[in-house]
């Protein structure tokens, strides 16, 4: 296995260089209508402009809170959903505004796989008429014709052949998960989208069904857009990973850099909160940031950085200033003015807002303390020796975080 | 909520103008499209063998020879603002709302409706009582005990409450307790002259109505208190401590109740319009009985009548059960 | 189940009926089943523990392993609703000196969420979507006290105060719907909390809940059992949450308990093969990436044909390891491996300890 395994990597990786999906700007507005006419009164900005790609071959995580908008974007990659706005590529082709026509060679490369495995699949349906639906819908012939192919899925996603004619009811959450994948698999799809293909299961089943899809990916090729909320599981099954809060990417990174260290406040924040099964870390809990709150409403997003309500380190330029996604480390782009683990992008802000002096009276004191060390660190780092750094994105981040920081300071003088 | 029942209030008239163009079309256009000329409509209007003199007054009466549009805007505005019929030498006002001249008797259809309308909700305000009460207590018990003794008998009794029809439920009722037994009277009496011959003459079509209602509403609260019993927030009333009772009244039934409000609703909006058969078993001169009349005689006038006044029943209680439902579960003012 | 008893007393474990209670809350071979059209549902089969005020027990287990159950039992919830009417269960549950399985309902029920109060899993189908959180607040409040409604609703702006709902006096009059998912948890808690219980049962308080609201309900409900006092009970299937707040923990299979001990001991020194199965399922942030998981292969037990034997034996890798396949025929016993801490497996200490220091610990 471990030979298909760097044979579908290293095809991947020299076949094309070209992201297998790309997203630019993506937005899905909800409108909300009210009043005597039911006009448009506000719109729920489940994504609000978001930019990112998914390689080939490899697996992105999606994390974020409930109303982040990381299920919404799942279905606008998927185009089950019409995008408001913005523009997405597939393998080089712009399906943003695709109709149902337009789409369907394309729901062959990319399919989906659901949280619920008891919702997703039509009670009255055998497995057999399960998985063979999609041969159907899209009028294909497998070789050695639909029920010998339909066994052959159902076996390599573990279960038995047998099992062709019975019914979803005889089976248990995991298994119907694997039922649920088959038939995502049996287009042989380029790209699959997992929205919480775990949450539903049991801790013992979990295990089960993420090896199963690793063993798929390494099998098969496959690319995954993961959605989840577990961020164990996503650490584990990701290479890059996306953090979504209110709508927007607010970290980008792959998978070592962003748990190792954190750049984004709200990153490190969610990071802290995982309960660690652990018993003796609990004396350490201090490392623990909690938030204030709640989530604010997508209808009417907070200005600026949409984290700075609830943020320990927001200043005015937070408040009146939108960070843009920028890449400060090579593979670690971030969304922020006073990002942790990296020189401030905005050190001449330094006046805390209010909500952040309250929100910082829940975070230890070590834990800021440590979080300006650290920026210092980098800082100095910078200072002593910028020629030495040997990435030419991080300069440009750098003169892209400055242009920021400079339009922000005008800002507050407009306003 | 304001908005929102504006909202509905606008809805429910819209409604209405629609109710009234296809009840206009039925019994005007379509005879038209399907080739009668105006005269011959005319002389539907008259009676047997019409004279051409007749049927030209009628026709212009009725503006049947103007254009369709015309004569539904004559329609409408009778219905609101009354109109004036040109009777040969003399004129007559009618007043709104104006439904028309019965052309059997010559009297006005407004009137006649007025006149029946208390006898019709008398009989469904007093049916609709029984059935509720005993209806959705059935259905309650049956769900707290499923498969006990009760349940069964209950829902025995439901099955053959709803499938019996009410000329054999109601002539039984008639024969046994009226006609041998004589406890019962048969004429109606206005409550306002003798509440308790009022009471006397209808309680048998109370009962046989309530029958066959309660059977249903008695189904439709087994299967929703079952479902709300298993509700997670019936299991937090529990934990706190609540009686039992309590349990199932305030927090199980409240719930349960929501669907068959809605039902209700519709219920009593579609026996205001009059219950036919009812009335006409236990000869009660209510809107369904001037129904019957009115179509054995070939009565246009008074079917429009009654069918408007129905469908205005209708769409008003669906009206006051959305109002309703709005303000039983709070989660639906959002929307 | 005699066994059971005899090998339990012999560690100073469940004592023989007739005994009074020996803690605060003391469960004793508690079983429950329930009979339906395809078999017995033995939901929970012959479990004993004890928890003391002041503590936290962790009870984890998969679904279908009757932790839920068994929480429903202890309020005499579980005769309650329709799946309950004929609902068989034995065993004794000792809270505060009283006895609750012989108890009559209305004795029960008086105790229930007055001395004992639950916190469910979905704090917006827990709640009555129909009436005001300050309402239902209320209502629990005046269940147990005779106080006319002011005086309740200013105890339950206090609550709702004391959970870290802001301006708790105007949010009384919101409807549940009305709140978000981590300020719901907390009415919950505030109306659990209302009449000081000194027993807490939350069965899986934070699944519904995103991680960051997980860590202020966790801390909440830490805080609020230092103030209170109270016995907590946390259901969960969460190793990561019990790791925070427990002080035991209990792993529940099949409806029996498989181990049991202190907090440490059972994560770094398990015993039960199960329990090595759960920790190697879960992926883990706190530790370097690992390549794979180690799951449990297979399904979970059904409760109707419970595997004779050891319930965990078609899913053990180590079933076979003791001899003659006693694994298969005879139910393991509840033994103490060391201080406070209990397993249910045929394994021998040395077969168990060889396991873990060569084959389990090195892999998490």
């Amino acid at each position: 296995m471990s030979e298909t395994d760097t044979r579908a990597g290293t095809t991947a990786v020299t076949d094309d260089e070209t992201p297998l999906l790309k997203v630019e700007g993506l937005v899905k507005h909800f409108p909300i209508k009210k009043g005597l006419l039911q006009r448009q009164a506000g719109a729920v900005k489940a994504v609000d402009g978001i930019d990112f790609e998914v390689r080939r071959g490899e697996t992105l995580g999606v994390v974020g809170e409930s109303g982040c908008g990381k299920s919404t974007m799942g279905r606008l990659i998927t185009r089950l959903l019409e995008p408001s706005g913005g523009k997405i590529e597939f393998d080089g082709k712009d399906i943003t505004h695709l109709g149902t026509s337009g789409m369907r060679p394309l729901r062959r490369d990319v399919q989906m796989i659901f949280q619920d495995p008891y919702g997703s699949l039509n009670p009255r349906h055998t497995i057999g008429t399960i998985v063979s639906a999609p041969f159907r819908l899209q009028g294909v012939e497998p070789e050695g014709g639909v029920k010998q192919e339909v066994q052959r899925l159902l076996e390599l996603v573990g279960l038995s052949p047998e099992h062709y004619n019975r019914y979803p009811h005889e089976f248990s959450g995991g298994q119907r998960q694997r039922i649920g994948i088959a038939r995502a698999l049996a287009l042989k799809p380029r790209m699959v989208v997992a929205d919480e293909p775990v949450s539903a299961l049991d801790v013992s089943i979990q295990a089960q069904v993420v090896n199963l899809m690793d063993d798929l990916q390494d099998e098969l090729g496959l690319t995954y857009v993961i959605i989840a909320h577990d961020l164990s599981v996503v650490r584990h099954v990701s290479d890059r990973i996306a953090v979504m809060y209110l709508g927007k990417i607010v970290e980008l990174a792959d998978r070592d850099s962003l748990y190792a260290s954190p750049m984004h406040p709200y990153t490190k924040a969610l990071l802290s909160a995982v309960p660690i099964p652990d018993p003796r870390r609990r004396a350490a809990k201090s490392e623990r940031i909690l938030l204030r709150g709640d989530v604010p409403s997508p209808i009417a997003p907070p200005s600026g950085c949409r984290f700075h309500t609830r943020c320990w380190k927001a200043t005015q330029i937070c408040k009146s200033t939108e960070p843009p996604l920028i890449e400060l480390r090579p593979g670690q782009r971030v969304a922020c003015h006073h990002p942790e683990n990296f020189e401030d992008q905005a050190p001449q802000d330094t006046v805390l807002l209010s909500a952040a002096k309250e929100a910082a009276a829940l975070v230890a004191d070590e834990v800021l303390a440590e979080s300006a060390q650290t920026s210092a660190a980098v800082a100095a780092e910078k200072e002593k020796g910028p020629e030495s750094s040997k990435e030419g994105a991080g300069t440009e981040a750098e003169a892209a975080a400055e242009e920021a920081a400079e339009s922000a300071s005008k800002e507050p003088g407009d306003t | 909520m304001i908005s929102y029942i504006i909202r509905r209030a606008i809805a429910a008239v819209i409604l209405l103008l629609v109710v009234t163009a296809v009840t206009f079309g039925i019994f005007f256009l379509l005879p038209r499209l399907a080739g009668q000329s105006p005269d011959q409509l005319a002389a539907q209007y008259i009676g047997k063998n019409p004279s051409p003199e007749d049927i030209l007054a009628v026709k212009q009466n009725l503006g049947l020879d103007k254009p369709v549009y015309e004569q539904y805007w004559e329609f409408i505005k009778g219905i609101v603002s009354g109109a004036t019929y040109n009777l040969g030498p003399t004129t007559a006002k009618c007043e709104m709302p104006c439904f028309g001249y019965s052309f059997k008797n010559h009297i006005e259809v407004w009137p006649q409706l007025v006149d029946r309308l208390p006898v019709t909700i008398s009989l469904a305000a007093g049916a609709a009582v029984l059935w509720l009460l005993s209806g959705v207590a059935a259905g309650v018990i049956s769900a707290l005990k499923p498969g006990s003794f009760f349940d069964r008998a209950a829902m025995g009794v439901a099955l053959a409450g709803v499938s019996l029809p009410m000329f054999f439920t109601g002539q039984l009722a008639l024969l046994v307790f009226s006609y041998q037994l004589d406890i019962f009277g048969r004429t109606y009496v206005p409550f306002t002259e003798n509440p308790s011959q009022w009471a006397n003459t209808l309680f048998l079509p109370w009962c046989s109505l309530a029958l066959l209602y309660s059977a249903i509403y008695a189904r439709l609260t087994r299967s929703g208190m079952l479902e709300t019993m298993n509700e997670d927030f019936i299991r937090t009333a529990r934990a706190k401590g609540l009686k039992e009772r309590k349990v199932v009244v305030k927090h199980g039934l409240r719930a349960a109740l929501t669907p068959i409000v809605t039902v209700f609703g519709m219920d009593i909006g579609l026996l205001l319009g009059g219950a036919v058969i009812t009335e006409s078993v236990f000869s009660l001169p209510g809107i369904g009985q001037y129904a019957v009349q009115a179509i054995t005689d070939n009565d246009l006038p008074p079917i429009l009548g009654v069918t408007l006044l129905a469908a205005f029943f209708v769409v008003l209680c669906n009206l006051v059960v959305d109002v309703l439902y709005a303000t039983v579960d709070p989660r639906v003012r959002l929307s | 189940m005699t066994e059971l008893t005899k090998t339990g007393a012999a560690v100073g474990e469940p004592t023989p009926s007739g005994e009074g209670p020996r803690a605060f809350l003391d469960v004793r071979d508690l079983k429950v089943h329930f009979p339906t059209d395809d078999g017995l549902v033995k939901s929970v089969d012959g479990l004993s523990f004890q928890l003391e005020k002041g503590q936290t027990l962790g009870i984890v287990g998969e679904s279908g392993s009757g932790k839920s159950v068994t929480s429903l039992a202890i309020m005499g919830l579980h005769r309650l609703g329709n799946r309950g009417k004929n609902v068989r269960m034995s065993g004794e549950i000792w809270l505060d000196g009283k006895e609750l399985v012989s108890a009559s309902p209305d004795e029960v029920r008086r105790l229930r969420g007055h001395e004992m109060a639950m916190i469910f899993q979905d704090p917006l189908s827990a709640m009555h979507p129909y009436y005001t959180v300050g309402n239902q607040i209320v209502e629990a409040y005046r269940v147990h006290h005779d106080v006319d409604k002011k005086t309740a609703r200013r105890r339950a702006v206090e609550l709702l105060d004391r959970v870290g709902i802001p301006e708790p006096d105007k949010r009384l009059n919101s409807y549940p719907h009305e709140f978000s998912g981590g300020m719901r948890q907390r009415a919950m808690i505030a109306m659990a909390l209302v009449n000081n219980p000194e027993l807490l049962i939350a069965d899986e308080p934070t699944t519904a809940l995103d991680v960051t609201v997980q860590a202020q309900i966790l801390d909440l409900i830490r805080d609020l059992q230092k103030e209170f006092g109270s016995a907590v009970i946390i259901i969960t299937h969460d190793l990561g949450v019990v790791a925070e707040i427990a002080d035991d923990i209990l792993v529940m299979y099949g409806g029996r308990c498989v181990e049991r001990g202190p907090v440490d001991t059972i994560f770094y020194e398990p015993q039960h093969p199960y329990t090595w199965g759960l920790l190697g399922s879960m992926p883990r942030i706190d530790r370097e990436q690992t390549d794979r998981l180690i799951p449990v292969k297979g399904q979970p037990p059904s409760l109707i044909n419970v595997p004779s034997g050891c319930a965990f034996n078609p899913r053990c890798p180590y079933a076979d390891v003791p001899k003659g396949g006693i694994t298969r025929t005879e139910r393991p016993e509840l033994r103490e491996v060391g201080g406070r801490h209990f397993t249910a497996c045929h394994l021998s200490q040395e077969d168990r300890t060889r396991i873990w220091n060569e084959e389990i610990a090195p892999k998490l």
